[in-house]
């Protein structure tokens, strides 16, 4: 049967991905479609509780500069935050907030079900609608035949899903979920490239099981910092703390006890774990010199006694699980809730895709989250967020929207993941994006805010919030220019007592912030300027880092001009005369899309460029004959 | 905005006049530095040349074109002077310190092809350019700073990424207790990187002695009478020629001028099977210099019926010698392909055109520039490493961490891109990271 209803846009599946997407598509102005396995599970966060940290919250920030809803939802659902790498640097200092799954789902189920132009169905899809390589609907388990212009598949570790404990293994996108095989089987008939991945969860654990006497305690930071622009501390629910314990020799003991019936060194599981996450019979095997292992026992929640054990991911036999958790202290009475288990699903190559999350070979049909590869809920929100706001664009018949890799972490993730594509679980860290100083957290808003204005994505609220803001710096950055600190000055007495610094040349005060013993703290304090800290440290940190970020608008000058310069998919690496063969594969296999892609490839060299440079050109000025 | 290049602009040691070419957005500048003002677009104008003392280093004839009337479609400045390598390598340095930056073989003529000031036409021979100007760059640079160069530089890379390890692992993963930020030992490590450079940068400086001319090797199997032809064209007993096969047991060499054009040629020992151990270490040294080669003269006799060269990067010309037993007439087969007689010498004036065929007039650049390339690589390379250790000192460790990716980034230029991929990895390697 057809659905009487007709949807401009579909997104499959209900997770971090899909939600932001069909929240983005919405807000986009397409009528949108949110299919589900289970509306129960909307938001469900399935592996650890936790939202943000190292490069990740750079990415919630930016969905929310966006206005996506992963930072709103963090807000209401965060049970302890902390602030990562205070003493880095501003550009990678991060937010990290522990959360309450059954509040965030809740709150992710509110935003969706009071966003306008979205509607949520119930039912598993089992197959897409192609017509010559165009997309036009999908069709549920029941047959319900929906139509539709766009759709977004983010179906997460469901395709293909299989989960291992010991030696069992059965399909399963999730602990309690089930896979989607047909699904899976239709998309495998498509030309895309598939391959596995891994992932683990650790077994969880009863608190009332736990002696915490025995672990460290380790509390939220103070002053508290809120996740989204339009949060404050009060819009958090009540705080908890974590604890730190340890694996010791014991616990490693019966792990390795325990290998050979482990699915990941019998050969049972073929797919690739993600190296910064690895279960902890791999940490036992790979760095057999340490005789621990930290662990973090987080909170499921503030109505559960339910623990993550964060840090003992692993899929060995239930009975090895148990005896193993009992040597760590603290855990030596520990009742385990739910095992642990190791998953391995599909994913397909994210080089089949272009910059707007489309897929090549079909139009109209995008994919985001974890089926490109990615791991994370935060990656597969910005995906998400992304993809919905070009499904909306692709029917309304506008050009497709893509981020830099200036301009926003989202735009780094996306470019690696369609250049370079991903032979393990994609993870973001602030190293890869080398423009680092200007992508920071505290000016996600600035770099953002006014793009997603402009693609109708940003409601009144936002944008008049964030105009003020903008206005305040501009006001605050033109007194601090226009406010001279004269030899012998009171301001010039102030900054000698305050750090020790003896101001020799007038200057303004705008140009004192360059200096290191100069800070926001120092200004609001000694000094008395009336401005909030959090602007006036913005203020500091653009000062501070000017040289650096001109430095650094130079080398995207250039990115910029070899982003100019296409290089076709057909292109042929084999005739380009002068490239060593090493390179000629690397670049054959990468394909990128241009030249600034292609620069990024490990073992390029100038001279290399430079031929690409030229064949490029040739090859647009022979296509404009 | 374009990124400013410059280069000097003659080939090396050609005489009486050499330029020096500045192209970008910073050219007038440059002009206003050198010339105390940038003179009138498109009239040659008389000027003295002064350093940043406003010393004079030389006179000549200035030539600015403005943008998009020039070669390269950008602002381009062209300081002529004389012909004397130091004053052109003084007058380019001059440019380099105002933050020019020393263009890649072949790249003025890059840009004149991407801002459209070629045809399409034209395309294939800037890639044959850029191809044959890089090689032989490469060539000359491996050359003139001894073979361990790359190695050295390898290995300094290598350190840098090991450090940034630890710098970028602090970054990335706070929770795993991997921050060793503080330590002595990362501030050490940086130490040990600058130490690193300045003794790769001191040995290139007192490396072999520069030779501007081309480097052309005769090669050959042994009695074809290679040495003959190095004496014919130099015209002198400069090697030992005997009839006996095997006589050059050493690399011999000579400077020769073919129309202004300097090469350097080397005579090598026969390559065949030895058990001579003298002649053996002849014929490893000469299988070394083929590979260096800027280009090659394959000598046969011509006698020998369908004489097969061996297969080198360098372009090759192959030489028939001894026509006069043959009785066959001397001269050019084709371009690359000369029959003649050192004995005699009829067809030496064909083999001369060739050698100046074969090699080119333009596009290639001297072991001076290919040097000096990596040079600047290098002293960029050091430049970021020292902010980098004050950075580690003052305990700020972003800035740390972009100066050591500036730092890898210039050695990159030397010997590829890193990814950050291969820097995870590394991470991942050394530390046990995750929650």
């Amino acid at each position: 049967m057809q659905h009487p209803h007709t949807y401009d846009v579909i997104v499959i599946g209900g997770g971090h991905a899909g939600t932001e997407a069909a929240l983005a598509s919405a807000r986009s102005g397409a009528s949108t479609l949110l299919l589900t396995q289970s509306i129960e599970t909307l938001g469900q966060m399935s592996c650890n509780p936790a939202i943000g940290g190292i490069g990740k919250s750079h990415l919630v920030k930016e969905i929310d500069a966006l206005g996506g809803a992963m930072a709103l939802a963090t807000d209401q659902a965060g049970i302890q935050f902390r602030v990562l790498n205070g003493r880095k640097g501003p550009a990678v200092r991060a937010t990290r907030a522990q959360t309450d799954r059954v509040l965030y789902r809740n709150a992710i189920r509110r935003m969706v079900e009071a966003a306008p132009n979205l509607r949520v169905f119930q039912q598993t899809v089992v197959d897409l609608v192609i017509n010559d390589g165009v997309i036009a609907g999908v069709v549920t388990q029941m047959g319900l035949a929906f139509s539709a212009a766009a759709v977004v598949l983010t179906t997460g570790t469901f395709l293909g899903g299989r989960l291992f404990i010991g030696q069992e293994s059965q399909p399963g996108g999730r602990a309690g979920d089930a896979a989607s095989g047909p699904l899976a089987e239709k998309l495998r008939a498509l030309p895309f490239r598939v391959d596995r991945l891994k992932t683990g969860t650790p077994p969880r654990v009863d608190g009332g099981s736990v002696d915490f006497e025995r672990m460290e305690v380790q509390k939220g930071d103070e002053p508290r910092p809120a996740m989204s622009f339009l949060s404050t501390p009060d819009d958090h629910p009540r705080q908890t703390c974590c604890h730190i314990t340890h694996t010791n020799s014991k616990t490693h003991e019966i792990i390795r006890a325990g290998l050979d019936r482990s699915p990941m060194y019998s050969g049972a599981i073929e797919g690739v774990g993600p190296r910064y996450c690895p279960s902890i019979e791999d940490k036992v095997v790979r760095f057999a010199e340490r005789d621990q292992h930290q662990i973090f026992v987080e909170p499921e929640g503030l109505n559960t006694n339910e623990l993550y054990p964060n840090g003992i991911s692993t899929s060995l036999p239930f009975d090895v699980q148990i005896a193993a958790l009992h040597t760590i202290e603290g855990f030596e009475e520990a009742h385990i809730t739910r095992p642990g288990y190791a998953v391995e699903y599909d994913f397909f190559d994210p080089r089949d895709l272009n910059h707007s999350l489309e897929t090549g070979s079909v139009e109209g049909l995008f994919f985001a989250g974890q089926i490109n590869g990615t791991t994370g809920y935060e990656e597969a929100a910005a995906q998400g967020l992304v993809a919905g706001v070009n499904a909306a664009r692709k029917v309304a018949g506008l050009s497709l929207w893509t981020l830099a890799r200036h301009d926003a972490y989202i735009g780094v993730l996306i470019d690696d993941l369609v250049t370079l594509g991903t032979n393990e679980p994609y993870r973001m860290f602030t190293s890869r994006a080398e423009y680092r100083l200007r992508l920071r957290q505290d000016n996600a808003d600035q770099r953002l805010t006014p793009m997603g204005r402009d693609l109708g994505i940003i409601d009144d609220n936002r944008w008049s919030r964030f105009e003020r803001k903008r206005d305040e710096l501009s006001r605050l950055t033109s007194t601090l220019k226009a406010t001279m600190v004269s030899v012998g000055s009171d301001y010039a007495g102030c900054i000698k007592q305050a750090t020790g610094d003896e101001i020799r040349k007038d200057s303004t005060l705008l140009s004192m912030l360059r200096r290191p013993g100069i800070t926001a703290r120092v200004l609001s304090g000694p000094l008395g300027l009336d401005a909030p800290i959090e602007l006036l440290q913005q203020v500091e940190i653009e000062a501070k880092y000017d040289g650096y970020i001109r430095r650094q608008d130079e080398s995207i000058e250039r990115a910029k001009k070899q982003e100019q310069l296409a290089l076709p998919n057909t292109f042929d690496y084999g005739v380009v005369e002068g490239l060593s063969n090493e390179l000629k594969q690397k670049l054959s296999h990468a394909k990128p899309t241009n030249l600034a892609n292609a620069s990024r490839i490990p073992g390029m060299t100038p001279a290399a460029i430079s031929l690409l440079a030229v064949h490029a050109k040739r090859g647009q000025r022979t296509n404009a004959r | 905005m374009t990124e400013t290049i410059g280069a000097i602009a003659t080939p090396p040691g050609r005489g009486g006049i050499g330029i020096v070419r500045v192209s970008g957005s910073g050219a007038p500048a440059v002009a206003e530095r050198i010339l105390g003002q940038c003179p009138p677009a498109r009239i040659a104008t008389h000027a003295v040349f002064r350093d940043a003392n406003g010393d004079s280093i030389d006179e000549g004839i200035a030539i600015f074109y403005a943008a998009p009337r020039s070669y390269t479609g950008e602002d381009v400045l062209e300081l002529q002077g004389h012909g004397a390598p130091i004053v052109l390598e003084l007058l380019l340095n001059l440019a380099l310190s105002m933050g020019v930056r020393l263009a890649r073989p072949g790249e003025f003529t890059e840009r004149a092809f991407l801002n459209d000031r070629l045809d399409l036409a034209q395309a294939e021979s800037v890639i044959d350019l850029i191809n044959s100007a890089s090689q032989q760059a490469a060539r000359s640079a491996a050359r003139s700073l001894m073979g361990e160069f790359s190695n050295a530089v390898m290995s300094v890379d290598q350190k840098v990424l090991k450090l940034r390890v630890y710098v970028e692992g602090a970054i990335d993963f706070p929770e795993d207790e991997i921050d060793f930020l503080a330590d002595r030992d990362v501030a050490t490590a940086a130490e040990d990187i600058s130490r690193a450079l300045t003794n790769v940068l001191e040995r290139s400086a007192q490396g072999a002695p520069l030779h501007e001319g081309l480097d052309l090797v005769i090669g050959g199997e042994p009695n074809v009478g290679k040495s003959s032809i190095l004496n014919a064209l130099v015209g002198d007993e400069r090697a030992i020629v005997t009839a006996v096969p095997g006589t050059t047991r050493d690399l011999l060499d000579a400077d020769l001028v073919i129309d202004g054009l300097p090469i350097r040629v080397r005579d090598t020992a026969g390559i065949r099977e030895s058990g001579d151990i003298v002649e053996q270490e002849g014929v490893a040294r000469a299988r070394a210099a083929l590979d260096t080669a800027d280009a090659v003269m394959w000598v046969v006799d011509d006698g020998e019926a369908d004489p097969v060269p061996p297969a080198l990067d360098a372009p090759m010309l192959l030489v028939r010698n001894k026509c006069d037993l043959t009785g066959r007439v001397a001269g050019c087969i084709d371009d690359r392909d000369v029959r003649l007689s050192a004995l005699t010498g009829r067809g030496l004036d064909e083999l001369k055109s060739a050698i100046k065929g074969l090699v080119g007039f333009e596009g290639g650049e001297g072991a001076f520039l290919g040097r000096r390339r990596h040079l600047v690589a290098l002293e960029a390379a050091r430049a970021s490493n020292y902010e980098a250790l004050a950075e580690i000192r003052a305990g700020r460790a972003e800035l740390a961490a972009e100066a050591l990716r500036a730092t890898q980034h210039a050695l990159g230029e030397i010997v590829g891109v890193t990814s950050t991929d291969e820097l995870l990895g590394e991470i991942f390697a050394a530390f046990c990271i995750g929650k």
